[in-house]
This record gives C-alpha cells, structure tokens and sequence, in this order.
C-alpha cells in the first residue's frame, strides 16, 4: 500500500474552492497542489499564501504543469465545467464536479460512492440532494418506498447568484436523484430560501411514503446508522427530532409516512455555520475525493 | 433559457376594461381552505358564475402553485392540469390564471399549464428574494403569458425595499408587481406605505396590485386604499375561500367599489349568487376570523400554514395558537410548512419537560 499523498487541483477559487481548500488541509491522503482560476482574486491569494502555487492562468496553466494532478475538483459553473471535463478525462485527471453541470454519474457518498470510485467523472448532486438522499436511502433499504420529498430551507445569504438564477436547476436535478440515487419510486424536491436574521441553519426535511405494515424500529435504527455515516464527514449533521411516523391516510393512496428532521450546520471552514447548504457540498467532495484518493493509493501505478 | 431574463424590456401591461381589475383567487388561495380537495365540477361551476359575473381574471392552481400537490402541503384531489383545462373550456371571457412559486414549480410545470389553457402566471416569491423569479418570468413571456409577480409576507419588509423587489420583477418581464399580504398583517398604514412606494417604482411601466387575507379584518378596507394609491389589481375570493381567515371576498370588493363609484365591471347581483349558490354549498370550512386565524394576522404568520398547524396540534396534543405564534417567532416563510412539524414536535417535547 502506497503513502504518498495524491496531489490534487482545485479549479475555481471562489467562496466553495476556498472552504474546500481548508477541508482539504486537513487530509492525509491528499495533498492540494494547485488552486485554479481565471483572474486574480482573494482566493488565489489565500491558497499562495498557504504555500500551494496558484495561477489566474485558467485550466490551460493547470495542465502545463509537471507533475499533472490526479484528481480535480470544479467549483466554477456548469458553462466552465463543460469546456473543461473533456480535457481533464484526456489527460487521465479524474474529476469531482460541483457545478451543476451533471457529466458524471451522481454521487452520494454514504450511498452509492462506492459504484463509481473510478468513473472518470463525477457529480456531486446539489446540496439539497447531498444533505437528503442519504434518509431516502436509509428507509428505503429497509422497506420499499414509491415516493419520497424533500425540502430544504437555505439562509437567503446561502444561495448565491448562480443559484437564484436557475433555481429549477436544484428543483429538477435533486428530485431526480432522490429517486435514482436515494431508491424511491418516484422523487419530489422543494427548496425554500429565508433571510431571516441572523441566517437560519440550514434545516432539511424528507417524507417517505412507506407501507403501514413497515417496520419502524427498523427504519429508525437505519435512519440512525446513517446519520452517523453522514457526521463522519459533516460532523454538523444531525436529527431534529426521532423519525416521525403517521398512520396511512387515503389522500396518500393509503400509504403510511415517515419524516425525518434534519439540521445542516457548517463547520465553519471558510464559510459561515449557517452554510450547511454549502459546506455538505464541499464536505461530501473532499470525502468523494478522499475515498478515490485512497483507491488510487492501494492501487500499485 | 430566455434573454429576457436578463434585460429590461417593455411591460406591454395589458390595457384596463375598467377603474380597477377585480382578479378572483377563489379557485387557487380557496385551495388552501378545502385542503386542496376541489373536484372538477366544483371548478366549472365556480369558473361559469365568475365569468358570467365580468371576472377578467380567473387563478386556478394548487394553493401553493403549480406542483405544490405534495406531503408538504398537501395532495391535490384533482390534478390541477386537469382543473385548469376544465377552467378553461368554461370561460367565455375570463382568462385562465396560475400561481408559480420558484423553488416549488419550474418552467415545465409552467409550459404544462400554458398548455392546459392558462394565459396568465402570477410568479410568487418571498418579499426579499424576488430574483429567483427571471427565469419564470423569462419564459411567460416567450409564451405570450401576461405575467404577474407577487412579493410574499409583503410586511416582512421596508416599502423601499419592498418597491425595489417588485423592480427586478418587472424588468424580468412582470407585467403587474403585487404586494401581497399573505399574513393579512399589514394594517392600513403600512398597507398604504407599500402601495406608494410600488406605483411610484414600477408604476410608469407596470400595473401595481393588493392581494389581502382578512386575518385582521382589512383586507377590504386596505383594498380601498389600494385604489386611492393607484393600484389596479385587487384580489377577491368568493365567500373569501382562501387561506388563513379567507381573502378579500370578491362580492364585497364588487359591492363596495360599486358604491364608491368606481367601475370594475362586475356584476354585484351575479358575484352574490355565485358566492351563495355555487360556492358556499360546497364549502368544508367558512374561512373567518377565528383564534387561529387571528393569531396569524396578529404575529404575521403565512396564512396557508392554519389547517397545517390544526392538523399539527391534533397530533401531537398541543395548541394550534402556540405552534402558529412559534412559526412567527422563528420568522418562517411561504412553503416552510415542513417545520410546522418540528416546530409541533418541539412544543410538545417543551410541556413534557415543564
């Protein structure tokens, strides 16, 4: 088993490259040696002075460089991620994308990370999808779910320009993979924004429909278990309250229903702890790139 | 996704028959009231006697807007595409509205109901977060849509501010900004405040509107002061089926502009049948001001959390008032439903310790 660290690049060094800048720091499986954007900014700034050699030159830069990373994570726009994608699967580069541009299969890490350790290309979903599917998951292992929604509630200042701009774009995307990533038959997505003052915490809640003969110890102890997998990398993760169930009713096709409660607070990296919505993003990346990382470290060259 | 999103262009407001468009919300707020149980019948008949009444513009949707059938806010009965084309084949001269709310719907569920027969769509989004509405707005008017923007829980925020949100949607292709109460907070002054500030802002380019909730009591007598401030969109439900104690009920506005003198070219004798005949046998609640509704009003609660917070209370043993007064506290906002169950669960977790 090898020991030397993967050497990684962050493309795109705005507020999300900067977080996971700080996340990254603390790895022993990899080492950031190259921060990535296309004009001169704070960022870069920040990244230089932490010692990591960081060019406003653009991916162009990125790939003169000797030795090549071999993983990339994106944090520009889905625009940017397009044009570059190609580039870095044709250098050997595997990607993690947090834009929404949605190349690569999905991921999730607790979930189904697993599957695709070597796809050249990956997606980290959206925030919404990242905090959720994990509870979609859990009940759905232990007993068969036709339709699971979720909504997220997000601190106004959380959601970013990019965001309110296509906001269907997390609607469309996070309902899709709850039900492809999560297991439910059919998926639902909501996303709220709220500027009360001081920001709220990122809270998420997810409903399931599930059989009224389910067996909710079981899916409580699941929802459990998977909170914990959750924390192991967004330590701020955790229930509201215990999975709630309700009797079926005849308005939900005679299903019965478990919600669950969750509040997403930051680390407090770069971004602020009101963030959730932010940091399970980037927390999810670095542990996606993490677990590739170490793949590629138990896998002779 | 349209370029329109992205630049100013000109309004194109549609012209006024009238003094002042009286727009019925029955069919849509009402939602809320029947716990979004309408059926189709209950549709065409409503939408029949509105029409044969002069009602202009008629909003047919989910109460929280198209795709809002939901565990969050609950199933539609009917799926609202099929309400909607039923709406459609009944107007002879009203047209067909829906309610959009970013975050909620999307530009597909936007396209399926222009597609169904909707000509107009009413973008809702909370008072300070009116940009995620360009993309929706963007798309409407691709379509030839008329287009309508409401700045939700409108007392939320300052009549400046609230004047410079309904800016963004206008340029973005709104053609009528609406400041919309849905807490029925606003008294007479704040409502006057916002009515000023927004005709002031957009009011060369765009029409301004008032859609009220009679938690306390005002919806009609801010509606009256709506006008004298040049707004010239007001909303009305019939019997005032909407949610919280109910909307501005549309027989009244009709009667008390026909008083004024003021024409909104409604018959007053039709919306009185229609609101007795049609609407009122089919009633499940008569929404009225009752402790909960008032709290509403009086803590500036989203007034489609009420039957939520009943339902709440009924499940987990502690009062609907006090869920709905923790919902104001924790300053929620439209389409935070979800907490109202955490927000139960809370309290309840509360008296079992105290």
């Amino acid at each position: 088993m090898g020991s030397a660290r993967v050497t990684a690049a962050i493309v795109g060094p705005g507020n999300i490259g900067t977080d996971l800048l700080e996340k990254l720091r603390r790895s022993d499986v990899i080492e950031v040696g190259y921060m990535v954007g296309v004009v001169e900014s704070d960022g870069l700034a920040r990244a230089r002075a932490q010692g990591i050699e960081a060019s406003a030159e653009g991916v162009d830069w990125l790939l003169r460089q000797d030795p090549l990373p071999q993983l990339v994570f994106e944090a520009t726009s889905a625009k940017a991620h397009a044009a570059h994608a190609p580039r870095y699967a044709e250098a050997g580069i595997q990607a993690i994308d947090l834009t929404p541009a949605h190349l690569g299969p999905m991921v999730c890490p607790p979930v189904n990370l697993g599957e695709h350790l070597d796809a050249p290309n990956v997606s980290m979903i959206t925030c919404g999808g990242q905090a959720t599917i994990p509870m979609v998951h859990a009940v759905s292992r232990v007993t068969p779910v036709p339709y699971a929604e979720i909504v997220a509630s997000v601190a106004s200042r959380g959601a970013g320009p990019g965001t309110r701009a296509n906001i269907d774009e997390f609607t469309r995307t996070t309902s899709a993979a709850v039900a492809a990533i999560g297991g439910a038959g059919r998926g639902k997505a909501i996303i709220i924004l709220n500027p009360v003052e001081p920001p709220m915490i990122m809270r998420d809640t997810v409903f399931c429909a599930i059989s009224p003969e389910a067996d909710h110890a079981a899916i409580t102890a699941s929802v459990h278990e998977m909170v914990a997998e959750v924390q192991r990398y967004v330590p701020g993760y955790s229930l509201r309250a215990e999975p709630q169930f309700d009797d079926p009713r005849e308005d939900w096709d005679g299903n019965a229903r478990v919600g669950v409660f969750l509040e997403v607070r930051g680390n407090g990296d770069y971004l602020p702890e009101y963030a959730g919505n932010l940091d399970i993003m980037t927390a999810a990346a670095a542990r996606v790139g993490e677990l590739m990382a170490r793949a590629k470290q138990e896998v002779p060259a | 996704m349209s370029e329109l999103a992205n630049e100013s262009v000109d309004t194109g407001r549609p012209a006024l028959r009238d003094d002042v468009r009286i727009v019925d919300t029955t069919l849509r707020d009402g939602s809320h009231a029947m716990a979004h149980r309408f059926t189709e019948q209950q549709v065409r008949d409503t939408v029949r006697a509105l029409d044969r009444a002069g009602v202009e513009v008629i909003e047919v949707t989910h109460g929280d807007g198209l795709g809002g059938s939901s565990f969050t806010y609950g199933f539609s009965l009917v799926d609202e595409l099929k309400l909607i084309a039923a709406a459609r084949e009944e107007a002879t001269q009203a047209k067909i509205a829906v309610l959009l709310v970013p975050g909620i719907g999307t530009v597909d569920d936007l396209r399926r109901a222009f597609d169904a027969g909707a000509e107009m769509v009413r973008v809702a989004t909370h008072c300070t977060e009116a940009d995620v509405s360009p993309q929706h707005f963007g798309l409407a008017r691709e379509l030839g849509m008329q287009t309508a923007g409401f700045l939700m829980m409108a007392h939320r925020t300052s009549p400046e501010d609230l004047a410079k949100q309904a800016r963004i949607m206008v340029d973005a292709g709104c053609q009528v900004g609406y400041v919309t109460d849905s807490a029925g907070a606003l008294l007479m002054h704040d409502a006057r405040a916002r009515f000023e500030a927004l005709v002031a802002e957009v009011g060369d380019e765009a029409w301004v509107g008032y859609h009220g909730h009679q938690n306390l009591s005002l919806g009609v007598a801010n509606s009256v002061l709506a006008h004298e401030a040049g707004v010239r969109y007001i909303d009305g439900s019939l019997c005032a089926l909407g949610a919280g104690a109910g909307n501005s009920p549309t027989e009244v506005l009709a009667a008390v502009f026909d008083r004024l003198g003021i024409a909104t070219g409604l018959d007053v004798g039709a919306l009185l049948d229609a609101a007795e005949e049609v609407v009122r046998p089919y009633l499940t609640r008569w929404p009225k001001m009752d402790r909960n509704a008032v709290v509403q009003g009086w803590a500036g609660v989203y007034s489609s959390f009420l039957l939520h917070a009943e339902r709440a209370a009924d499940r987990y043993g502690v009062p609907a008032q006090a869920i709905l007064r923790r919902c104001g506290e924790l300053a929620l906002v439209g389409g935070q439903e979800d907490m109202i169950i955490d927000v139960a669960v809370q309290l309840a977790a509360e008296s079992r310790q105290s």
